[in-house]
């Protein structure tokens, strides 16, 4: 059940708006900040970073309007 | 004197604004930083084709990794997003990013200002999908390698911040203009006199930066709280947001870009907007 203070379970039934629960955000953050550590470290251990690099430091024709 | 979060949130904009677009000096050859801070990701929308970018537009690292021969999804940018998301929410749109900004500043023009239908808000995850995940993969050339479709059809943000500046300078980006141009120009066009009367109209309706982010509205660390032991339900929150949120009844919808405004609407002290806030223990489970 959504844990915002003011919503009751009523008012949860007539809405879309779902809250996830106090309990489980901060599992949740910790699984989103360690998978994105993980994510940022393999991506750039790959030479993703280098990609990036090479598309930024050159003009982007595309994004100018040029094709 | 306590700072509101409004003179603090426009303080941290325009310094934020400033270390996004620090090369301003680029502007006088129509040239681009091209040093190694590059490869690292601005955290909102500012073009790298913008003479005075200095870090990469994630969207644009994005759809090119995406879209590069060695590679079909990008982990690094992927995971940069994420850890944006996690910690800041929409915050990042609210406080950090520069094109936001320049919406609000548009806003401000004198004109009568409305509200947007609710569907519009869908698109804006259409476009996230149709043109910056599906289309730079599977659409590619005979090399392979896919184009950035978000920026070459739509973002406005490249238009104005890199197309406008670099043609300006450059007589020969000049000659190769065409119909693509006229329809990136259409697009800008439409967007700031969008911003003129719907505040701030392309994170709202056309932003994959602020689909994704909003996202994880309901995570984030920084984020919104209502206390109802203090709430009256006078509903002035809801009146000032200018992102059409009812912050009582949604704290962390994803349209909300933790501007703070409801926070210092608030005459009861029930909105708090941070990291943590005093009423924790109050909370049931």
């Amino acid at each position: 059940m959504g844990n915002n203070t003011n919503l009751n379970s009523e008012s949860l039934c007539h809405t879309k708006y779902f809250e996830i629960p106090n309990r489980m955000k901060t599992p949740l953050r910790i699984a989103g900040l360690l998978t994105a550590c993980a994510f940022v470290i393999y991506g750039f251990s790959r030479g993703e970073a280098v990609v990036v690099l090479n598309k930024a430091v050159n003009i982007c024709l595309e994004c100018i309007g040029l094709g | 004197m306590k700072l509101k979060f409004a003179i603090k949130r426009k303080l941290l904009q325009f310094i934020a604004f400033g270390c996004s677009n620090a090369h301003l000096l680029n502007f006088r050859g129509g040239r681009i930083y091209t040093g190694k801070w590059k490869q690292f990701c601005n955290p909102g929308l500012n073009c790298y084709s913008c003479p005075a970018a200095g870090f990469a537009c994630p969207i644009g690292a994005l759809q090119a990794v995406n879209g590069s021969r060695q590679f079909s999804f990008s982990f690094y940018v992927a995971g940069l997003l994420l850890a944006f998301g996690v910690l800041l929410g929409r915050a990042v749109c609210g406080w950090l990013c520069p094109f936001g900004l320049l919406q609000e500043l548009i806003h401000k023009i004198p004109s009568p200002k409305r509200k947007l239908k609710k569907g519009f808000l869908s698109i804006k995850y259409i476009v996230l999908v149709v043109f910056v995940l599906i289309l730079p993969v599977a659409v590619t050339d005979y090399m392979g390698m896919g184009k950035p479709a978000f920026c070459q059809y739509i973002c406005p943000a490249g238009t104005l911040e890199g197309g406008l500046f670099l043609l300006a300078a450059h007589e020969s980006l000049r000659k190769a203009v065409g119909a693509l141009f006229s329809l990136k120009m259409t697009i800008l066009v439409l967007t700031l006199i969008g911003c003129v009367f719907f505040y701030r109209f392309f994170c709202r309706t056309l932003c994959p930066l602020g689909a994704i982010y909003g996202l994880f509205n309901k995570i984030s660390i920084f984020h919104l709280e209502v206390d109802s032991h203090k709430c009256v339900g006078c509903g002035k929150c809801k009146v000032v947001c200018g992102m059409e949120v009812d912050p009582v009844k949604t704290p962390n919808s994803a349209e909300c870009i933790r501007c703070g405004a409801c926070v210092d609407a608030c005459q009861a002290d029930a909105l708090r907007l941070g990291i943590s806030t005093k009423c924790k223990k109050n909370l049931p489970r």
